[in-house]
């Protein structure tokens, strides 16, 4: 049964098989010659101040957790507005439900303070 | 969309909405006035079972085959609504004395209570998913709910990582299960196999995959690894509720899986799970021998049941499946009630910053507290599954069904895994009742009542095996 | 109320008892002493009010019916519920237990007052309560049972009871250990009776599949006669540990080291009579099984002479009693091993009225003693060693000093002794009359126990009420207050007119059992047994007075006049028959010696060794365990991942 699918793996294998060839010939043939310049962090040209890894404030990652929650959980709303006329009120009471519970979330986030920054 | 959906999973709902409520109103309650919220979901919680309980069991399904609705849901929406209620009634005066009260406690408890009442109505692979995420989820926050200890911090950490590892497994066997079948709907894949158009290699390795996610919640040998840290750090009136709730929610995928959708590869599942039963008994039984501190110990017993309870499994592909379920689901019964009131103690005798959870502080618990100590015994005993006890009977019928299938090695593997259990099962009696100690433990009449209601419970529901059996026997699955 | 309604009540006469445990458990403190008897009294009131509603129901409808209340279990082909049998014989029985055992509940009242402080522990006031009202849902248990393994529970928990009553000041008695040790042999005496019943029950479940009265009863007669043979003969000897019979008997003189309200409800009225009640609902199998009849019958013949041989020599106010319990479940054993059951059954009615009645005179007369002995005490300031209130050698002329108790145990005395009219001579004569059917040398051992019955009531009467004191504790006694000799005018008013239950001509009681138990003999009244009943009771009356109450005895040191006729063979009567020394000789010893070896060398040696061997086996492998839980989330996942590889492994090498 699985022979069906040899040929994927076949595939799966001279793709894996490419790769490392491409990477190993530039590494057995390019030249290397390091600078100081060269081995240095690369920041858009700038030059680098600091280490690299330092602390952000937490309020950072809060706000983008958020974000990337409501942000995501709004798409549904396009895709629904695509299919409005198809769904009809039975569509439009689930979207209803939907935004609200999306909007209690919201309150709680805003009450519990997660939107202060200070 | 109709009126008819919502009442198929009305419970649920009933619980989620609370869940809500408890939220939005937890944020404008006062500090200290925390205790509306627990009073608030405990009613959630009772209006729930009030509605699995006087729901009519029907059969059939709502969303578009999305969820079903039949004498095996409703027997477990009751029972996790049960069980979220002594959870609360755990919860509440523990966290006032930890000086950790906070309304999430309750909200993420419903959630979870939520998610695993979904489990039992799944009728889509879909839905078994996100059923398996909105149990999980919760629970992975709760056991890091004491954030200022980094025992807690680390269980839900590792909860997490190993949790995610295991959804990965049954999204991966959802994908197989589909690939083979080319649905994902209960009904869809079980004509698929009929008409046979169905790639059965594909499903068995899809199904093998579900397997061993959700062995993962029910914590089966070697699936189980989790279990003693997450135990051990989490809240106690957590460990109480998850150890006996999240059994009960995996199992009950589990059956639904093996029993109605692939019993074609129950030849090839059943000597999986047959290895996995030993296997848990084996080692929970064991490992739990060498344990020192009470929440491990019961993480050990924990896992051994689950051991006991895979026995049923095996037997749910063969003639006596409507026993081997009534026997699983009495036995999930009779575990969750002991394994509260067990709880219960060790909630009761736990000191602020996790002290009083080694079995040393249980010396001279039982003399001074005769009745937590008494109630302690019941459970004890049960748990060893001597004659007079819930217990008794949910292995005997356990074993019984056991043997009726054929399964001589696992019924004897499982009397002899009890035999070992009698050991440390006991210490903790020995402990309590014949050593000297300084043992303190808290009074309070929600842990009390919790403690020897449950004890009565398991000594009198033992007196009528017989009509509770029935009552079990009656939920049965819907098989399309 | 028709019967409809009326049966489905009779889980009452189980549970009111149970409610009154429950309200003095967890209120018993905040109710106090009063409080407590007072619940606990209700209780079993309340217990009795539902079995004359019962009654009240069988009368219309008088072949009864079964009541299931819940599913016990369903193993296989075992089915057992937990069911009620409400039927003229089972509700009999009810009224005679929660009858007798409400009056004994009032009693004890006043009874424990006095008795726990006299042992100097009032705090245990609640706990007999506690114990009396579990007795009484245990008896109920085992009487309304309606399959053979449900009335075991009752069995059981009846034997539980007595046992934890007997040893009620389980730390008095002989060296501190006399009253643990009566409690102990009364449980390991009745655990031999109880195999019995466990094997007869493995029997019939394997001969009939089934263990329910409605089941196995009707169908007793296709059994092949040997298992027939077996289960009875299992259940004979049930009976001969639970009634106290040959060759198990001796744990019931030992049992009057518990309160005297416990002799004489546990111990004289119901729970010995258990025996009794089984045989009489199972006739149907033994009257299949006509060799098991006849063992039944001369077990309870024997029993009968020989318990009253020894009666005569005691002098223990309640030793005599205990034996004369003995010897008059003698008689009823007999009875239903003939199968007479209407005679067995009236006896034991009768006898449940008047040996309560003696016991608890027995009671008041102990209580009197012990008062005067400590007005005595007070008054003289002194103390006298080696006291013992029991002993009727102290005692002597009560007559004048407790005229109340005197004149109730003086109905009861003649009513054991079978005087007409009085209850014990119905009920006694109807025995005889059916042994004179059946067989003549039954009817004469039987008739040899009477006249020593007789006998050994007039030295009793004689002994404690007649003649002068023969201490001084016996001369300051004082008559008790009316919590106690109120319940004794009742039992002795139910004593005299008993017999009215089922008199010749009437016959109220036959008629009733009869759509229950079809007996295989009919006593009818027979002038002439009935006269020579009489006249052998009035002999052995006259000879006691001859002896005793003509020239009454002055000192407690005076020989027993008996003593100075039978010389060497009262020893043997005091002490009873050396079956006490003969059974320490032949089963305790051994078996204590075997116990100490098996203790000792094989199970600690031995076993233990292996024991610890496979226990050290298991640590070590748990210990392995262990160490693969090092608490690295890595090492979980990969422990999770072998666990994956190695299924599929399993499923592709397949």
């Amino acid at each position: 049964m699985l022979q069906e699918y040899l040929p994927l793996l076949i595939i799966f294998l001279i793709a894996l098989l490419v790769g490392i060839i491409a990477m190993l010939l530039g590494y057995l043939f390019g030249p290397k010659r390091p600078t100081r310049r060269k081995s240095a962090p690369y920041e858009s040209g700038m030059v680098p101040y600091g280490p690299g890894r330092r602390r952000m404030s937490v309020r950072f990652y809060l706000i983008a957790v958020l974000f990337i929650l409501f942000d995501i959980e709004v798409i549904f709303v396009i895709s629904w507005a695509t299919v409005v006329r198809q769904v009809g009120v039975p569509g439009l009471i689930a979207m209803a439900i939907f935004l609200g519970l999306l909007e209690v979330a919201h309150l709680y986030a805003w009450k519990k303070g997660a939107l202060e920054w200070e | 969309m109709s009126i008819n959906d919502f009442l198929a999973i009305l419970p649920v709902l009933v619980v989620l909405v609370t869940g809500v409520l408890v939220m939005v109103a937890d944020v404008f309650l006062p500090e200290g006035r925390k205790g509306i919220a627990a009073l608030l979901s405990g009613l959630g919680l009772a209006a729930g079972l009030g509605a699995a309980l006087a729901a009519v069991p029907s059969t059939g399904t709502a969303f578009a085959g999305m969820v079903v609705a039949d004498g095996f849901s409703l027997f477990l929406d009751a029972l996790f609504a049960a069980v979220g209620l002594v959870g609360i009634g755990l919860a509440y005066d523990y966290f006032k004395r930890m000086r950790l009260q906070r309304g999430e406690y309750y909200t993420l408890l419903l959630f979870s209570i939520g998610g695993m009442m979904l489990m039992g109505h799944a009728n889509d692979l879909v839905m078994f998913f996100l059923a398996l995420e909105l149990l999980s989820i919760p629970l992975y926050i709760l056991s890091g709910f004491f954030r200022a200890r980094l025992a807690s911090q680390e269980a839900a950490l590792k909860y997490f990582l190993l949790g995610a590892f295991s959804s990965g497994f049954v999204l991966y066997g959802i994908a197989m299960v589909f690939g083979g079948t080319a649905s994902i709907n209960l009904e869809g894949i079980v004509a698929a196999v009929r008409d046979g158009s169905a790639n059965l290699t594909f499903l068995l390795v899809g199904a093998a995959l579900l397997v061993v996610g959700f062995a993962f919640k029910v914590s089966a040998v070697p699936f189980h690894a989790w279990t003693p840290d997450v135990y051990e750090g989490a809240p106690s009136p957590l460990t109480g509720f998850m150890s006996s709730a999240t059994k009960a929610a995996g199992f009950a995928a589990l059956i639904r899986l093996l029993l109605v959708v692939f019993p074609a590869l129950g030849e090839n599942l059943a000597p999986v799970v047959s290895g996995l039963a030993a296997l848990t008994m084996i080692a929970g039984n064991l490992i739990a021998l060498v344990q020192t501190n009470i929440k491990r110990l019961l993480a050990y017993s924990s896992i051994a049941h689950a051991g006991y309870l895979l026995i049923g499994l095996v037997a749910v592909n063969s003639s006596a499946a409507g026993d081997a379920v009534a026997a699983m689901l009495f036995y999930l019964v009779g575990y969750a009630i002991a394994n509260l009131g067990a709880w219960s103690v060790v909630v009761a005798a736990e000191q602020a910053e996790g002290r009083g959870l080694e079995l040393e502080d249980y010396s001279g618990l039982g003399r001074k507290y005769p009745w937590l100590g008494v109630a302690m015994l019941v459970f004890m005993l049960s748990f060893i599954g001597v004659p007079l006890t819930l217990g008794f009977w949910g292995k005997l019928y356990l074993f019984r069904v056991a043997l009726e299938s054929g399964l001589f090695g696992l019924a004897v593997i499982g009397i002899a895994a009890s035999l070992v259990s009698a050991y440390y099962y006991l210490r903790v009696v020995v402990y309590m009742f014949f050593r000297d100690g300084e043992g303190v433990a808290r009074r309070d009449v929600w842990l009390n009542l919790i403690a020897i209601g449950s004890a009565a419970a398991v000594v009198l529901m033992a007196l009528v095996p017989g009509d509770l059996l029935q009552v079990a026997a009656q939920a049965v699955l819907r098989v399309p | 109320m028709t019967a409809e309604t009326l049966f489905p009540l009779v889980p009452w006469v189980v549970l009111i008892p149970l409610a009154g445990i429950l309200i003095n458990l967890l209120a018993g403190r905040a109710l106090g002493e009063r409080g407590v008897g007072l619940v606990a009294s209700l209780a079993a009131l309340g217990s009795f009010a539902v079995s004359v509603l019962l009654a009240v129901g069988l009368a219309q409808q008088p072949e009864g019916q079964s009541l299931l209340l819940a599913r016990w279990m369903s193993i296989g082909s075992l089915n057992v519920d937990w069911a009620f049998r409400v039927d003229t014989l089972s509700v009999t029985m009810m009224l005679v237990v929660s009858g007798v055992g409400t009056l004994i509940h009032i009693y004890s009242i006043g009874y424990m007052h006095d008795d726990t402080r006299h042992n100097g522990d009032p705090a245990r006031f609640r706990r007999f309560f506690l114990y009396l009202n579990l007795f009484i849902a245990a008896m109920m248990v085992l009487v309304s049972a309606d399959n053979y393994l449900m009335m075991f529970v009752g069995w059981e928990g009846v034997g539980l009871c007595s046992y934890l009553l007997i040893g009620f000041w389980f730390e008095k008695g002989e060296a501190g250990l006399g009253n643990a040790r009566a409690a102990k042999k009364a449980f390991v005496v009745n655990r031999i009776g109880d195999l019995g019943f466990l094997i007869a029950m493995f029997t019939m479940f394997w001969a009939f599949g089934s263990l329910s009265f409605g089941e196995v009863l009707p169908r007793a007669a296709e059994a092949a006669p040997a298992v027939l043979l077996a289960i009875t003969l299992f259940f004979l000897l049930a009976v001969t540990g639970k009634s106290a019979q040959l060759p198990l008997f001796t744990w019931l003189p030992d049992a009057m080291a518990g309160p005297t309200p416990v002799s004489a409800l546990i111990h004289a009225a119901t729970m010995v009579t258990a025996g009794v009640y089984l045989v009489a609902r199972s006739l149907p199998i033994f009257a299949a099984a006509p060799a098991a009849q006849s063992a039944v019958l001369w077990v309870g013949a024997l029993t009968a002479l020989f318990a009253a041989t020894i009666a005569v020599a005691q002098t223990d106010i309640k030793r005599v009693l205990a034996f004369s319990t003995i010897s008059q479940l003698g008689f009823m054993v007999a009875a239903v091993g003939m199968g007479a059951v209407v005679a067995g059954m009236f006896h034991l009615i009768t006898h449940a009225f008047f040996k309560a009645l003696l016991f608890l005179g027995a009671g008041s007369v102990i209580l009197g003693m012990e008062r005067g002995h400590e007005r005595h005490a007070q008054a003289h300031d002194g103390h006298h060693g080696g006291f013992d209130p029991q002993d009727m050698r102290f005692m002597g002329g009560l007559r004048s000093r407790m005229p109340v108790t005197f004149w109730v145990y003086l109905i009861g005395g003649l009513a054991l002794a079978g005087v007409a009219p009085l209850s014990g001579f119905f009920s006694k004569d109807e025995i005889l009359a059916a042994a004179e059917q059946v067989s003549p040398a039954v009817f004469v051992v039987l008739l040899i126990a009477a006249l020593l019955t007789a006998f050994y009531v007039a030295r009793q009467l004689a002994l404690v009420f007649f003649g002068q004191g023969r201490s001084e504790a016996a001369r300051a006694a004082t008559e008790s207050s009316p919590v106690i000799t109120v319940p004794l005018g009742i039992l002795a008013a139910l004593a005299a007119v008993g017999g009215a239950l089922n008199l010749p001509g009437s016959h109220l009681l036959g008629d009733w059992l009869h759509h229950t138990v079809e007996p295989l003999v009919e006593a009818g009244f027979n002038p002439l047994t009935a006269g020579i009943a009489l006249v052998i009771a009035l002999a052995g009356l006259g000879l006691g007075w001859l002896l005793y109450g003509r020239s009454p005895l002055t000192r407690a040191e005076e020989p027993d006049p008996l003593a100075v006729r039978l010389k060497g063979l009262f020893t043997w009567l005091r002490r009873k028959w050396y079956v006490d020394e003969i059974y320490n000789a032949l089963f305790v010893t051994p078996y204590t010696r075997l116990s100490q070896m098996l203790a000792g060398p094989v199970d600690q040696g031995l076993i233990d060794g292996v024991v610890n061997g496979a226990g050290g086996m298991a640590r070590l492998l748990g210990n392995l365990g262990r160490s693969l839980q090092n608490g690295y989330v890595r090492s979980y996942a990969l422990i999770m991942l072998v666990g994956v590889a190695l299924i599929f492994t399993f499923l592709l090498a397949r």
